[in-house]
Order: C-alpha cells, then sequence, then structure tokens
C-alpha cells in the first residue's frame, strides 16, 4: 500500500517529519517497504534563469548560455531547441548525477565542441519527474532562482510504500493509517467532516437483494447531468504518485476513495441499467464480459450484481463491461455495498481476478461505511463534474458484531512482561476507536467495526504492547529448565550427524538436493503413486516427492561431469517419501560416485566399484554401531539397482535396511546420465534402534591370556554360492572359539573344475585354555565338515 | 718387557688405522688373535719365573683390555658409518605425493548451520522435534489459527498434493510450525523443542527457492513472557554469529499464530562483499516470532490461563548466507562440487557452544 506524506496529513495533524513518521510506522507495526522522497533524490537540482543563449560557432543545434544559477553565473552550452533568452530553467551543476540518464556529469568542465560547459540545464524526464520532448524545462517565470527543482516541479511528497499484514485491512485506507499512526504518539486524527450534498428525488435505479449472505447491505444515488471529464489535479498527482493511472472524473473518485477510506465503490452508467441492480447468487451458465476484457463464467456461489440484461459485475470482485462508464457518461449510479469476505475470496480464487475491491472485501471492509462512502463519493462527483444528486438508497442493514472482547489488564503484564498504567491503556483504546466499559479486572470492549481480529484479550494486549512500543519490552534471558539440560539430539538425529561425519571424512561432498523430482524420472526407481503427484509443481520436472535421491545425486553428479569435474563423490542425508502419510516419510543416507582413478606414480588404484561402495557403506554402518557383519547380503529388490553387481542388506528375511553396488546402466541412460555409476541407500529408520541402557559403565576388561592361532583353509564351492555362506558356516562350527574369518583369496580356471570356484580364508582361533595339535585338528575337521554341509564346498587338497 | 709399551702405542695405532671392519679384523687377528702378536706375549706368561710372571702378568692383561677396547670401539664406529652409507644409497624423494586415498569431503553449510543453531538452543534447555513434510491442512494451516478461506493462507504459496478421490488434498508444509501442533498434541509442557527441517512454498526467483529450510523454536511453560523470547533471541543471535553485543528491534507483525506477534531486525554493515553483523547502520530482519497465540494452544487441549510461551520461525539458509557470506541461495540446491569445496565444512567441525560454533 502506497500513500504520500501530504495526503496523509489530511487526517493526521502533527509535527512529525518523514523520518518520525517512518519511525512510528515501525513501532505501530506498519512495516515499510520503501519511501522515495523526490526532495532527495533532486537535492542538487535548483531554478536557474538563462540571461543569454548565443549560438555555438561551431554547431549548428547548440547554444553557448549564460546562465544566473546559485553557484553564480554560468556558462552552459545547451542542445535543447527550447533554450532562450529570458527562460526560468533547472540547473544541475558539476558533478550531479542525473537520474534520468543514469550517469553523473564530470565534475571538471567539458569542452563541447571546443566551448567548456559548467553544468547541465535538464529536462523533466531527465529529473524522472516528466516525459517532456521538447527540450528542457521552462518554466513559470514568477520562479525564484534557487528554488529546489522539488518545489519548482511540485514533486516535494515523499511516497512510503509499506506491507499491510492480512489482520489489517483498515490500513489500505490513508484515514485508517492515520488514526494508528495517531494512537502511536503521531498526532491528532482529524475527523474530516464530510460536506454532505443531499438529492430531493428519490433514486431512480431499484436495489434489491436477494442473497443477504452475500451482500447484505447496499447503497446507491443515482447523479444525473454529470461532466465526466479529467479528475482535479490534486486528485490525479496523488493516484499518479501512488501508481495509479488517471482515467476520468468517476473512475478516479471511486479508486481514491477505495484508497482514502478503504471503501470500494463501483459506477454504472445508469443509462446503460435496465430494470432494478439486484445481489444475488450466479446461475449456472451465466458469464460476465468483466471491465479487464476477459469473459468468466459465473457459478452458483459467486455473489452477482444484475440487472434485467442479466449479470453485470462479480460483487466485491470486478464490475462488468456492458455498464461502464465512459468519457460519454452523463448520469451514473454509485453502489456501495458490502460483501462477505469468505464468498468474495473465494470468487477472486476461481476467477483469478486480482482487484483493488477484491483485495478489501476479502480481508474485510468496514460494513457500516456504505453510507459515508457513497456520500465522499457523491459530494466529490457533483464538485468536479456537476450533476444533480437523487436521494440515497439504502438496501438492507450492516452486518453488526455485537460480540463484546473481554480484556483482562492484567493479561499485559502476564503476556509481555510490560507494566502500563490502566489509564494509559484506556487512552489507546479510545484512539484506536474502541468502547470501553471498564469492571476493574475485566474490561468490556466494543471493537471498532473496521476490525476484524479482534476476539479475546491476548488480541487487546497487542494492540497494548506495540503502542507502548516492543523496545520498552524487557528482556530477559530463559531461566535454565526445569531438569537441568539434556542431550539436544533425537537418536536419528545422531545417526545422521555421524553418517555425514564419516561420508565426509571419506571424501564424499554433501548435497541437499531438491526434495522433489520428475515423476517421469521417479518411475525408474519404483512404481508411482498419485499420491505424491504435486498438484501445482514449480515446474514440470519437480512435480513429484522422491522415492530416492540417487536420481537427484546421478544428475547433479552428471551436470559435474559436464562441467569437467572428473570422477565426482556426493551424499545426501535427507527424506524420501514412500506415500504422503505422516509415517511414510524416510530418512535416508544416500551416496553416488561417478568413478575416476587419478593417475598415480606408485601405480594407479583399483577402480571405484561395488565393492568399494560396500566399503563405504559399512563404514557408516559401523559408526552407527551397527557392523555391516550383522546383515545378510541378497539380491537387489528395486528396479535401478544392476541385477548382478547390487545387492541389498537385509536384517532378516523382512527388513532392508539398504541398497548397494552399480546402478542400472538402463535407469542412468534414461536419467540422461553417462555410467558406470555406483553407490548405496541406506534407510536409516530400518536400523534397529539400539536399547537404551541405564548405564554408561562397560563390561570389565578381560584381556586374551593366550595368542591367538591362525590356520589357512580353500574350499572349492559351485559358483553360484555366495562367499558369505562360507564363512558363515565355517565360523558356525564354534562361535566362540573362531573369532574371525577372514576371506583371502577367490579363485576361478585351471585347477578348478568348469563352474566352480576356490574360496580361501584365514581363520583366527582365540583359545581360552592352552589347545593340542589334536585338538585344532578336531577344529578343521568340523569346520570342514560344517562348510561342506551347509554349502557343498570341499576342502582344497 | 719394555716392548709392552711400543707394542700397545703400535697396536692401537693400526687399530685407529683401520678403514673399514674387515680391516679391523685383520688387526684383531694380528694382536688378539690365536697366532696374535699380543696373545703370543701372554702364552709366554706361562715360561717366566713367578717372580717374573708377577711383575709382567698384570702388565700384559691390561694391554690385552686396552687393545681389546679399542678395536670394539673402533668396531662401532665404523659400523655405524657403514650404516650411515648404506641408509645414504637407500634415499627417496618424500616430496612425491603419497598414496592417501580420497582427499576429505565436505558438509554443507546448511547442514552445519543447522547444528549450530541446535548448538545454542541446546545450552538454553531446548531439545530437537521432527515431523513430516507432506502435512495435512489441519496441522499446517487451522490448528495454526488459519481461518480456513482466510487470505492468510494465500501469503504461503502452498503446495498443494494431488488430492485422491474423496480426500482433502495434502500440503507440503509451508513452515516448521505444524510440529508445534503435533508436539503439544503428544507431549505436556513445559516444552522447549527446536524443530529444523525442509519447507515448501511455490516461489522461484533470485531470492526464493520452492524448497528451503526453517528452525522453529516453541517454549511452553508457566511463566515465560514476551520479554523471555526478546532476552532468548537477542542471546541466540550474539551467540550464533559469536559477536558480543547485538543491536537488534523487535517489531509488530502478524503470524495467525503469535499475539502479540513480532519480527527481529539485527543491525549490519556491509564492508565490500562482507557483512557484520551487530552492529551497523542498517536493519535486517532475520526472523519471525510471537506469544503463541491462545487458541493455538486450545486446539493442541492446552489451557492459555494455566500455560503460555513463545515462537519463533527463522529461514536457515539466510542465517548461512549472512554468517557465512554466501551471495546467492540458488547454488545451495545444485549439489555443485565447485561450491561445496568452497563453502562447505570439514567433515570433523562438530559445533558446540563450549568448543566455539565455527
Amino acid at each position: 500500500m502506497k500513500f504520500t506524506l501530504s495526503w496523509l496529513n489530511d487526517h493526521l495533524a502533527t509535527k512529525a517529519t518523514l523520518d518520525d513518521i517512518l519511525g512510528l510506522m515501525l513501532k505501530a507495526g506498519l512495516e515499510v517497504e520503501e519511501v522515495e522522497d523526490p526532495r532527495e533524490k533532486l537535492a542538487a537540482f535548483t531554478v536557474c534563469k538563462v540571461k543569454a543563449a548565443e549560438p555555438h560557432p561551431d554547431a549548428d543545434k547548440l547554444r553557448v548560455c549564460t546562465v544566473d544559477t546559485v553557484d553564480g553565473e554560468k556558462q552552459i552550452v545547451c542542445g535543447a531547441p527550447n533554450a532562450r533568452a529570458g527562460m526560468t530553467a533547472i540547473y544541475a551543476p558539476l558533478g550531479t548525477f542525473i537520474p534520468g540518464l543514469d550517469f553523473a556529469l564530470d565534475k571538471k568542465p567539458r569542452k563541447i565542441r571546443g566551448i567548456e560547459s559548467y553544468g547541465m540545464m535538464c529536462s523533466t524526464k531527465e529529473l524522472e519527474a516528466g516525459e517532456d520532448h521538447d527540450g528542457i524545462a521552462d518554466l513559470d517565470e514568477s520562479i525564484a532562482l534557487g528554488t529546489p527543482a522539488a518545489d519548482a516541479l511540485g514533486l516535494n511528497d515523499p511516497v512510503i510504500d509499506f506491507e499491510v499484514t492480512p489482520n489489517r485491512p483498515d490500513w489500505l485506507g490513508v484515514q485508517g493509517i492515520a488514526r494508528d499512526l495517531a494512537a502511536a504518539g503521531a498526532g491528532r486524527f482529524l475527523r474530516t467532516e464530510l460536506k454532505k450534498v443531499v438529492g430531493t428525488k428519490p433514486c431512480p435505479v431499484e436495489i434489491q437483494l436477494d442473497a443477504p449472505e452475500a451482500c447484505p447491505v447496499f447503497a446507491g444515488a443515482v447523479i444525473v447531468g454529470v461532466k465526466n471529464g479529467p479528475s482535479p489535479d490534486w486528485m490525479q498527482q496523488r493516484l499518479k504518485a501512488v501508481g495509479i493511472q488517471p482515467k476520468s472524473l468517476l473512475v478516479d473518485v471511486t479508486n481514491y476513495i477505495s484508497l482514502d477510506r478503504a471503501r470500494p465503490l463501483h459506477a454504472y452508467d445508469a443509462a446503460k441499467l435496465s430494470g432494478p441492480v439486484v445481489a444475488r447468487l450466479g446461475r449456472k451458465g451465466e458469464k460476465l464480459a468483466a471491465l479487464d476484457g476477459k469473459t468468466y463464467d459465473i457459478s452458483e456461489e459467486m455473489c452477482v450484481i444484475a440487472d434485467d440484461s442479466g449479470a453485470i459485475g462479480l460483487g466485491g470482485v470486478m464490475g462488468g463491461e456492458s455498464t461502464a462508464v465512459s468519457d460519454e457518461t452523463v448520469d451514473v449510479f454509485i453502489e456501495s455495498a458490502w460483501f462477505d469476505p469468505l464468498r468474495t475470496a473465494r470468487t477472486g480464487r476461481a476467477t483469478g481476478i486480482h482487484s483493488d475491491a477484491r483485495y478489501r472485501f476479502e480481508r474485510g471492509v468496514d460494513p457500516h461505511s456504505c453510507m459515508d462512502g457513497l456520500n465522499l463519493a457523491i459530494a466529490l462527483i457533483v464538485e468536479y463534474g456537476g450533476g444533480v444528486v437523487s436521494k440515497p438508497n439504502l438496501a438492507g442493514e450492516a452486518p453488526v458484531n455485537t460480540k463484546k472482547v473481554t480484556f483482562y489488564p492484567a493479561d499485559v503484564e502476564r503476556l509481555t512482561g510490560l507494566s502500563v498504567k490502566p489509564a494509559d491503556m484506556r487512552r489507546m483504546l479510545k484512539d484506536l476507536e474502541f468502547g470501553i466499559e471498564d469492571a476493574g479486572d475485566a474490561w468490556y470492549l466494543t471493537p471498532p467495526t473496521f476490525r476484524f481480529d479482534m476476539e479475546q484479550s491476548a488480541d487487546i494486549v497487542e494492540e497494548v504492547a506495540r503502542l507502548v512500543g516492543f523496545d520498552q519490552l524487557p528482556t530477559t534471558s530463559l531461566p535454565a529448565p526445569e531438569g537441568g539440560v539434556k542431550a539436544i539430539t533425537t537418536p536419528m538425529q545422531a545417526r545422521v550427524r555421524a553418517a555425514r561425519r564419516v561420508m565426509a571424512s571419506r571424501g564424499f561432498l554433501e548435497a541437499v538436493s531438491w526434495s522433489f523430482m520428475a515423476k517421469d524420472d521417479a518411475a525408474l526407481f519404483g512404481k508411482t503413486s498419485d499420491a505424491l503427484v504435486v498438484a501445482n509443481p514449480v515446474a514440470s520436472d519437480l512435480d513429484y516427492m522422491r522415492p530416492s535421491v540417487l536420481g537427484n545425486l546421478a544428475k547433479a553428479a552428471q551436470r559435474a561431469a559436464n562441467h569437467g569435474e572428473r570422477g565426482v563423490r556426493l551424499f545426501e542425508a535427507g527424506p524420501i517419501y514412500l506415500g504422503d502419510g505422516p509415517k511414510d516419510q524416510r530418512t535416508v543416507v544416500a551416496a553416488l560416485v561417478r568413478p575416476f582413478n587419478e593417475r598415480h606414480w606408485q601405480g594407479t588404484p583399483a577402480a571405484y566399484d561395488s565393492y568399494a561402495a560396500k566399503a563405504d557403506l559399512f563404514a557408516v554402518l559401523d559408526a552407527l554401531g551397527q557392523p555391516g557383519d550383522r546383515f545378510q547380503v541378497a539380491a537387489p529388490a528395486q528396479p535401478h539397482w544392476h541385477p548382478g553387481q547390487a545387492a541389498s542388506l537385509k536384517l532378516g528375511p523382512k527388513v532392508t535396511v539398504a541398497h548397494f553396488g552399480q546402478l542400472h546402466p538402463g535407469v542412468l541412460k534414461a536419467l540422461d546420465v553417462d555410467g558406470p555409476v555406483y553407490g548405496f541407500e541406506l534407510n536409516l529408520n530400518a536400523l534397529p534402534q539400539m536399547k537404551a541402557k541405564n548405564t554408561k559403565t562397560k563390561p570389565v576388561f578381560e584381556r586374551a591370556e593366550l595368542t591367538p592361532i591362525r590356520r589357512d583353509l580353500a574350499f572349492v564351492v559351485d559358483r553360484a554360492v555366495p562367499a558369505s555362506d562360507l564363512v558363515r558356516h565355517a565360523q558356525g562350527a564354534d562361535k566362540k572359539l573362531i573369532t574371525r574369518v577372514d576371506v583371502f583369496d577367490v579363485y576361478e580356471g585351471t585347477g578348478v573344475p568348469e563352474g566352480q570356484k576356490s574360496v580361501a580364508f584365514e581363520m583366527t582361533l582365540q583359545p581360552q585354555e592352552k589347545l593340542k595339535d589334536e585338538d585344532i585338528q578336531a577344529l578343521m575337521d568340523k569346520v570342514v565338515a560344517s562348510v561342506a554341509k551347509g554349502t557343498g564346498g570341499v576342502l582344497r587338497g | 718387557m719394555s716392548d709392552i709399551t711400543t707394542i700397545e702405542k703400535e697396536a692401537l695405532a693400526s687399530v685407529e688405522a683401520a678403514a673399514d671392519l674387515a680391516a679391523l679384523e685383520q688387526v684383531r687377528v694380528a694382536e688378539l688373535g690365536k697366532k696374535g702378536r699380543v696373545s703370543g706375549l701372554m702364552s709366554s706368561l706361562g715360561k717366566m719365573s713367578p717372580e717374573e710372571r708377577k711383575e709382567n702378568g698384570p702388565k700384559l692383561n691390561a694391554l690385552k683390555t686396552r687393545v681389546d677396547a679399542a678395536i670394539r670401539a673402533r668396531k662401532e664406529t665404523l659400523e655405524a658409518a657403514a650404516l650411515e652409507a648404506q641408509l645414504a644409497s637407500e634415499t627417496v624423494d618424500l616430496s612425491l605425493p603419497p598414496k592417501a586415498g580420497p582427499v576429505a569431503g565436505a558438509l554443507h553449510p546448511v547442514m552445519q548451520v543447522f547444528e549450530e543453531i541446535a548448538a545454542v538452543f541446546g545450552d538454553m534447555g531446548f531439545t530437537v522435534a521432527e515431523g513430516p513434510d507432506i502435512e495435512d491442512d489441519w496441522h499446517n494451516f487451522t490448528a495454526l489459527n488459519f481461518p480456513e478461506g482466510h487470505p492468510a493462507r494465500e501469503t504461503h504459496d502452498t503446495f498443494f498434493m494431488h488430492a485422491l478421490e474423496g480426500d482433502e488434498a495434502k500440503v507440503l508444509r509451508t513452515h516448521t510450525s505444524p510440529v508445534q501442533i503435533r508436539t503439544m498434541m503428544s507431549q505436556k509442557p513445559p516444552i522447549r523443542i527446536l524443530v529444523p527441517g525442509r519447507v515448501y512454498r511455490n516461489d522461484w526467483d533470485a531470492t526464493h527457492t520452492p524448497m528451503f529450510h526453517q528452525v522453529e523454536g516453541l517454549v511452553i511453560e508457566k511463566n515465560i513472557h514476551m520479554g523471555h523470547l526478546k532476552g532468548c533471541l537477542i542471546d541466540f543471535v550474539k551467540a550464533f554469529f559469536e559477536v558480543d553485543n547485538v543491536e537488534a528491534r523487535f517489531r509488530p507483525h502478524f503470524f495467525p499464530f503469535t499475539e502479540p506477534s513480532a519480527e527481529m531486525d539485527v543491525k549490519y554493515t556491509r564492508k565490500g562483499e562482507t557483512i557484520e553483523i551487530g552492529a551497523g547502520d542498517s536493519w535486517m530482519e532475520i526472523l519471525g516470532s510471537g506469544m503463541v497465540h491462545p487458541n493455538v494452544l486450545r486446539n493442541c487441549g492446552i489451557d492459555p490461563n494455566e500455560y503460555q510461551g513463545f515462537a519463533f520461525g527463522m529461514g536457515v539458509d539466510r542465517l548461512a548466507m549472512l554468517k557465512y557470506g554466501m551471495p546467492d541461495l540458488r547454488p545451495y540446491f545444485e549439489a555443485d562440487p565447485q561450491w561445496t569445496r568452497h563453502y562447505g565444512f570439514a567433515p570433523w567441525s562438530t559445533p558446540s557452544v563450549s568448543g566455539g560454533l565455527s
């Protein structure tokens, strides 16, 4: 909402400066967004007098002028065709920034075709103060030398733009702003007495209210014989200052009152109306050709203004083309009605119309302003356009909110810590036009009819606190919590923190990518569900809640590769979505690698592969206190993994905690990503919760007294048997004694039958008592038997 | 036996002259070997009369001991020199790069700043709470006192999920505030929670992204007033920006779920590319806050006459930009390795109040 300082002064008697006003706006909760003070912008420019203007000896179009300025007599070379002796113009000294040209004059005089020029005379366009094309500003000669240009051009009214919060529709009128500023201490609120023009003839337009729930009150009057010319200069200037293009008296008056009083009106060409004007609900199939040139379908939900010809307006939103006023309009019917906020908002959303009327009605217009608004419009139209007005026609009644707000003055200190005298509270609330019935500990307040946000004591507390000023609030550190400070993180967050640090220390860069992805891409990662489609996506390729992080990481890695990154390691700890319920979100750690083998003088290291991905995954699991060997490796169960070079990691038959390995080349191709790409995705929610213990005490340390014994064994086994099965069955022979089984060789080829492989491992035995050779041999026999039984493996001779 | 002195002189001289271990061994054999000169003298003792033996015995023994000691000392010297010479021949070029595995990665600044914020509020007795990104209308709006159809809802640029037949459309949470509701409905006061998370608004330009990060705070106790809100947030800003003093101001504002509501601005100066928070000539808005609206407390089954408190919400991405001088929001979500290496944090950096946030 924009307004000018002089406009504010219509409603506020004040000695406050612009800075004071801005400070008070801030204090009262009117958040200033921008202040444009033309006086500041044009401070360097002043009025000058041209004494002589001689032709330039070397240039036909230039004149060499002798100019009286605030800085004394100056020689200025000027290219304007209208420069002449005796002219009153605007002078810019050397070094001045010229806003309309977006550059500053040199600080030293410049030679123009050999003659030095000591400054510039400006056009209004160069001052961003007008659109003249005829040359430099040609001012009235009565304006004195040295007058600031802003005053000479009538541009001395600062424009203030501020944010109107949705709870304060009364600030959508300058009058409402003045009322709050007066209450905040800016001065005295001026209650302008309306100059009433009273008609004698009855209003020829009948008003009918068929939907009082949508439009309970409607005032109107007809003025005949109006000359709809331009509105007065002062009104045009104010409208222009706040960014509204003046059109004609009738349109400008309705716009002006909307801005001045937050009271929307509508003007109809009375000659184009047929029959009574009816406020009713829309009918199926009705359409309205609206003022914005578009035609809208009307629904039965909408409030419509209609006459015998059908719909002529959407109540509180926009008028129709067919009855609009024009330059030829002679008889005008003014509508000043009140429309239900919720219905207006729905109509606005359904039609997509953003009008000043909708903006005000959906936030709430004072229902008791119908007659005042109408009378003000009549007075202005008759004053500037002539004509004879009818008696006003008032249909219906403004809805009255009889509910009083109970305010407990003690709540002010209870909720804010401010101690305010009751007398001060009373004055503030009076300034804000509350009706006050003081009953000691509880006050019964009648909020003014332009306020819609006053329901309970806390609402009044805010009014008092903001008028006292939040700078007066005490500054009190939070007391220590009952029971002392505890660990802050949830178990999930502790996991995320640990996992992130492991990944970063293993060379991965942390990504935070969109929770969205393209639905088509998401389909590569599993069956999609309509529940995860974003109905109004910000972009068509961000229309689905991601079922996996890997798609976004793969695309990011490709972008990096396109920028010349050789090898990319990315990870992200973030959400994936399995459904739209509150328990369908998972927190995962996803990692993705585009391998690149850095050459090394000691020999190029092995390429990143599915085993490296497994190592990274297991490092995270280790850090989370969940060593990898407690899980089982099984075939991948998600479509985006290489069927032979990726795996799932399971805890029992039902719980899958992770997938790792190589991504499916077909999926990468569909994502437009070059392979091979490796990675993992670990579902942190699927990991078992560690049991909370009552004590942090660790078990007693027992040193292994005997040195460990190590034995190597090799088995020939079917190629398809997972090595982990051999390890498991070997260890199964004596879980207590065999502390480690480490595979050190896997071999296929000469010496091993076709379709089989040899797997060799080292076993570590940790004896508790001395073992004899025959004890060890017995154990080895047990291992061989266990492996043979479990895997069909045969000890390699 | 006047030649004992001569022999000793000669023997010690040849020990000293031995240039390497082989030469020294020759000297040893020549002097102390079975047929060596000193050994020869020693064996001559047997042929002497007891008187001669008594006189020469100690002299000869001393000679043997001294020659032996000289040879051992010489041997140690020569061995040390030989080792040095061998080691010198084994010199490698340690300026070459080692095989060190991948260089360390980096943590994303937003995730780091989440932890910094949590560290500060953790010290004030807050604990972390979380909630889902896909929310229902009730938790995101209605329970937070956004009346249905109220224009305040429209200021949120809400993302709606595809509505399944007969269901109300879910929304992507537009703020972390629904977790206030979820917490107050499942937990009894006193409550001090901090809610970090992703939030979503349908807006994308130079200063807005469709997804961003917020931290929400909620304190519900018996005697918490707006002065505590002010004190708590000023304490936070000082700790977070790691400055001793912060000039801050609170302005009335409107949020449906707080009453009174305030926005907090802090003073700052811009010096070239860098921003200094705490003092200066300009104000910057950094968060929204207020006393929890009685309607919100009632919606969660808490009696506003018994309990009261405050809530605040801040944009983490912007706080990170301010603190670490990142000029642009957009690269946050691009997973660009160059950007992450430049603005990211070392894997071992763990913010804490006692150990320093950054």
